[in-house]
């Protein structure tokens, strides 16, 4: 289903009928049918780039993950690793303890990290954002303490050693330039991406935009915030856990840096280059995130981290919007197509 | 009788400082009925206890003969309680057929699905757009709500209230700060209220309240002060010396 | 026991000359600013350089943190942060975190990744013996210091014209412009003179609680607790958090070693979960 929306939508469409109007709000637009056209694409076009590929992807599912939260629920998180560190183990234990399957690998790893998004949820219900966010972040910390100190378990600081991971379906190998590594997380980013997608648009997603931008009056009309509120959370711990698990799955090694602070910090900067509140600035963003990384790391090796700073300082301060359309002027048509209504 | 609402000893203190004392306040059902008070009276206290915002400190609230001070508030708005609020209160992202579906949505029940996209129930779709014409909104029923101009916005908030089926409706001051050529639209939507809601209308704006109201109640100091019919209200010297005499330049 | 008490007392103290500078700006301003560990770090640093390449003396170092990490501070609130307190929450946490890591890596640049130690004076190692509790001289010389900073911060903030002015800039913005209060100002010292407190902190703190390119993050969470447990109506509450805070970190690290951390994380969640509003604020 292929719906153009009107080039000038605020003059026509009042001439739309509600119902049309909420369906084309909903339909797929051309740019996002290119877009995961060319990821797809990429497998063949770009043969010998499959591992960075490969962790676009990754990092692209779990900015998604955490754009659910933040740009769905107004949740401002300071330490989403957690459940990308507890799928990430949990997909690594699981293949040292007889599961090698990748794919029930994944599920399982998505619902134990789900599970643990679902306990964490009731502690991000009350309070201020300042409180979530030492919420998220003592939880984060916890689960790094807990990783390192269970070293018999996790292998503590040295990370999990011996993790194989089978072939997919018992088919698929996975091979050293990472071809089978980028289809299998590019699939899995694109199933998850559908379903996100599927939800944001339901009676449900529109509630939690409802909830994001005026609570009081939410409540006013019935909406419970609390049960909304466990549901995406719960949801986004799975999306982050199984993208720890893609991680652990194609790499075959989990460290504690799963868990680590800048790995939240990434998933943030993220979003913030590629924007939330629209499902793709988790992906677009990862693809810039990555590009900048890869070119900035091999000028200054040792100093990425100030390179990443530096660029959040500047976002932030000029704001996001001013710099985007400065430096995209030429793509806004295409960002508005993709439905970002303030680019 | 039971009536549609009914407050008995309701009182609310924060610290030492009392914002109601004692209010004991009967709405008969499909009444008109006015509270108005000057200002720091207590009124927004009363309605946020109304409404389950706030806790009383003493006192209990029925609501159609049913006892609901422990009710949360969406408990409240399931029993059909619905308001509006004095400045507006709404989704500035969402366009009103969003806004007024989401409302519906809740009601019916159905608002926390999932598994099919907005729209798809034309049943809910169908009555929003009922509304939204009704209440003079057709025109813009697709535009993004913080586009909309005030007072149909103020529009909205009613309409909004009025997706909920309430069978109390609280209005806070619905006319507030509307420019005199949308006014008539605001007044003449409140007129129009079906007969089987019962209305309480928290207002300032006398004209309004005395056109509008079959019941007037005075709150002072946060206690009542004078209740009665409007003619009674209007011409109790008292009222006019605390209340309408201060303000009728308003 | 009492020697490990004391020990966490002197921590305490020194958490809250740390943080105090956060307690007015998050507690009272309302901004969060997650990068001011940066500026601690800066005093300890400038107290490295200080002692080990020009060999001023430990006492005269202190001040000279407390200026320098000031100076940063202004420099940094007329510059970037001014831009920042009407923006949101998220637009603060994402800018200060940049700055985070901004000041990491330029420390790492200019001073190394390693720990940096520094010789305190001889008057100041040692223990003292008082009945059957010893105490480390140092430990009681950051009480005393630390002790009269929080008194005189308190007296600051409760008894001078500036503290009232700067009461009344917090409430409201707009009105006391209208009374003539010049705001901008008012923030502008706050922030410095918050910073400069967290360079002393850092300065004094660098024996006891190392001192790397790293510090701004590790002890970002503790700042944070100190103020959000603390609640944020006055300074006694953060006060009391970072006495707590200090007092169950050492007694958890001696008593229980392996728990780690997990004691502060833990008590920290309980208590936003029970008091989101802190733990010694007024209820509202």
């Amino acid at each position: 289903m292929l719906n153009k929306l009107p080039e000038q939508p605020a003059s026509t469409t009042e001439a739309l009928s509600p119902a049309a109007f909420l369906q084309a709000k909903a339909a797929w637009r051309w740019p996002e049918i290119l877009f995961w056209i060319s990821a797809f694409g990429l497998i063949l076009l770009l043969p010998n780039r499959h591992l960075l590929l490969n962790e676009i992807a990754i990092l692209g599912l779990f900015a998604l993950s955490l754009d659910l939260i933040l740009g769905y629920a107004g949740i401002v998180s300071l330490g989403h690793a957690a459940f990308f560190g507890v799928g990430a183990y949990a997909a690594g234990l699981l293949s040292k303890h007889g599961i090698s399957e990748p794919v029930t690998g994944l599920v399982l790893s998505g619902a134990i990290a789900g599970l643990t998004g679902f306990l964490a949820s009731f502690m991000i219900l009350r309070g201020s954002d300042l409180t979530r966010l030492m919420v998220t972040l003592g939880v984060a910390l916890i689960l790094h303490e807990l990783a390192n100190r269970l070293d018999w378990i996790t292998g503590g600081a040295d990370g999990l050693l011996g993790v194989t991971i089978g072939p997919i379906f018992g088919r698929f190998d996975f091979d050293f330039a990472g071809t089978t590594a980028y289809v299998y997380s590019l699939t899995t980013t694109f199933l998850l991406f559908l379903l996100a997608r599927h939800v944001v648009q339901s009676p449900f997603g529109l509630s939690l935009k409802a909830l994001k931008d005026n609570r009081l009056r939410a409540s006013t009309i019935g909406i419970a915030p609390n049960r909304r509120l466990i549901a995406i959370y719960t949801l986004a711990a799975v999306y982050a856990g199984m993208a720890g698990a893609l991680l652990t799955q194609t790499t075959q090694f989990v460290s504690l840096e799963v868990l680590d602070f800048a790995r939240s910090a990434d998933a943030l900067l993220v979003l913030v280059i590629g924007g939330s509140g629209y499902l793709y600035g988790g992906l677009i963003g990862a693809v810039a995130f990555k590009l900048m990384k890869d070119v900035l790391s091999a000028m200054t090796p040792a100093y990425w981290i100030f390179w990443m700073g530096f660029i959040l300082v500047i976002l932030v301060l000029i704001g996001r919007d001013r710099l985007m359309a400065m430096l995209a002027k030429p793509f806004v048509p295409l960002l508005r197509l993709l439905g970002v209504r303030r680019p | 009788m039971t009536f549609a609402l009914e407050t008995t000893g309701l009182s609310k203190s924060f610290g030492g400082f009392e914002a109601n004392a004692d209010v004991s306040l009967s709405v008969a059902k499909g009444a008109r009925h006015a509270l108005i008070g000057p200002n720091g009276a207590g009124k927004t206290t009363f309605i946020n206890l109304l409404t389950g915002v706030l806790p009383p400190t003493s006192g209990s609230i029925r609501m159609m003969g049913e006892d609901v001070t422990r009710v949360s508030q969406q408990g409240r708005v399931r029993r059909g309680m619905a308001r509006t609020y004095q400045i507006n209160q709404l989704f500035a992202d969402l366009s009103p057929i969003e806004t007024i579906s989401l409302a519906i949505a809740e009601r019916e029940g159905s608002g926390a699905r999932w598994w099919n996209r907005v729209g798809k129930d034309s049943a809910v779709i169908d009555e929003s757009e009922a509304l939204l014409r009704r209440m003079k909104l057709g025109a813009m029923m697709t535009r993004r709500t913080a586009t909309l101009p005030y007072g149909k916005q103020r529009l909205l908030e009613i309409a909004l209230a009025m997706a909920c089926k309430p069978k109390l409706l609280l209005l806070d001051e619905p006319a507030a700060g509307v420019p005199e050529d949308e006014r008539h639209d605001v007044l003449d939507s409140v007129e129009a209220l079906p007969d089987d809601v019962t209305v309480l209308l928290i207002e300032h704006d006398m004209e309004l309240v005395f056109s509008f109201a079959d019941k007037i109640s005075v709150l002072v100091q946060g206690a009542l002060y004078a209740e009665g019919s409007v003619e009674e209200i209007s011409t109790d010297p008292h009222v006019k010396a605390v209340y309408l005499g201060e303000d009728t330049h308003v | 026991m009492l020697t490990i008490l004391f020990d966490g007392i002197a921590y305490g103290m020194l958490l809250f000359v740390l943080a105090a500078g956060l307690a007015v700006t998050l507690g009272l301003m309302n901004f969060v600013n997650l990068a001011h560990g940066a500026f601690a770090m800066a005093g300890g640093y400038a107290t490295v350089v200080l002692m080990n390449r020009f060999g001023v003396p430990f006492l005269a170092c202190l001040p000279l943190a407390f200026l320098f990490s000031a100076a940063l501070g202004f420099i940094a609130e007329r510059t970037l942060y001014r831009h920042m307190y009407e923006r949101s929450h998220l637009d603060q946490v994402l800018f200060s975190i940049g700055l985070v890591f901004m000041a990491i890596a330029a420390t790492d640049y200019l001073m190394g990744s390693q720990q940096q130690n520094i010789r305190l004076p001889a008057w100041l190692q040692g223990r003292i013996a008082m009945g059957d509790v010893t105490i480390g001289l140092y430990r009681l010389f950051i009480v005393v210091v630390c002790g009269l900073m929080a008194l005189g911060l308190q007296w600051v903030l409760a008894k001078t014209r500036f503290g009232s002015q700067l009461r009344a800039a917090v409430d409201d913005r707009r009105v006391a412009r209208g009374l003539g209060i010049p705001v901008v100002k008012v923030f502008a010292i706050t922030f410095a003179f918050g910073s400069g407190l967290a360079g002393l902190g850092g300065a004094l703190g660098a024996e006891i609680v190392g001192l790397d390119p790293t510090f701004p993050l590790k002890f970002m969470l503790y700042f944070l607790i100190v103020v959000t447990v603390g609640g944020t109506s006055s300074l006694t509450g953060p006060l009391l958090a970072a006495l707590l805070l200090g007092v169950a970190d050492v007694m958890g690290k001696y008593l229980v070693p392996q728990l780690g951390a997990f004691i502060i994380y833990a008590m920290m969640l309980a208590v936003l979960m029970i008091r989101p509003q802190g733990l010694f604020a007024r209820g509202r």
